[in-house]
C-alpha cells in the first residue's frame, strides 16, 4: 500500500525512536542502562514489524513480530536474572 | 478509518520517541526504566491499534501481540528493577550527582 504524509511522519518517528534507543544502548555507562535501552528497544521494534507488515502487505509479520517479542521478554528476563546473581 | 487509522499511528510514534527521547535524558536507571516502559508500551499499543485499523482482518494476531506487550513488559521492567536494587544499585538522588549521566 502506498502512504500518505501522516503515516511517513509515524514511521520516521518510530525510526527515530530506535535511533536514540540505540544512542543509549552504546554510550550506557554501565551494563543496567544497555538492558534497559534493549527492553525498550525490542518492545518499539515489535511495534515497527507489524507497521511493516502493514507496508508491505503481509500477514506473516505479525507472527515474526510475536516471536521477536517472546524472545526479547525471555533475553532481557535472563540478564536480569545475570546481574541479580552477581551481588555476592 | 484512513485518518483515525494514521492519527493512531501518528500518536504511537510520537510516544515511543518520547520514551527513547526519555531514555536518552533520564539521570537514573531507575527514571530511564520508568520512562522507558511506559512512554513505550502505550506507543506501541497506539501503534499496533492503528494497524489493526488500517488492515480489520489482522486483529486477532494484532491482538496477541498487543496483550502480550501489555503483560510482558511491565513484568520485564519490574525483573530488571529487582534485580538492580538486589545488586546493590541505589537511587540517583538530587543534589548527590554532579552530571546527569553520572551514577555513583
Amino acid at each position: 500500500m502506498s502512504l500518505n504524509l501522516l503515516e511517513i511522519m509515524a514511521f520516521a518517528l518510530m525510526g527515530a525512536a530506535l535511533l536514540l534507543g540505540l544512542i543509549r544502548l552504546l554510550l550506557g555507562p554501565k551494563a543496567p542502562d544497555r538492558i534497559v535501552a534493549a527492553d525498550t528497544l525490542s518492545v518499539i521494534t515489535t511495534a515497527g514489524i507489524a507497521g511493516v507488515g502493514v507496508v508491505l502487505g503481509n500477514v506473516l509479520y505479525l507472527d515474526t513480530a510475536l516471536i521477536y517479542g517472546v524472545l526479547a521478554f525471555v533475553a532481557v528476563v535472563a540478564l536480569a536474572r545475570a546481574i541479580e546473581g552477581n551481588r555476592t | 478509518m484512513r485518518l483515525a487509522a494514521d492519527v493512531f499511528l501518528l500518536v504511537g510514534g510520537l510516544f515511543s520517541f518520547l520514551g527513547a527521547l526519555g531514555l536518552l535524558r533520564m539521570p537514573d536507571v531507575y527514571n530511564r526504566i520508568q520512562a522507558g516502559t511506559k512512554a513505550a508500551t502505550l506507543g506501541a499499543l497506539s501503534f499496533l491499534i492503528g494497524v489493526g485499523l488500517l488492515q480489520p482482518e489482522w486483529w486477532t494476531k494484532l491482538v496477541c501481540i498487543g496483550g502480550f506487550i501489555l503483560f510482558t513488559n511491565p513484568v520485564g521492567s519490574s525483573t530488571i528493577a529487582r534485580a538492580l536494587y538486589l545488586a546493590g544499585v541505589r537511587p540517583w538522588q538530587p543534589g548527590s550527582a554532579e552530571t546527569a549521566a553520572g551514577q555513583e
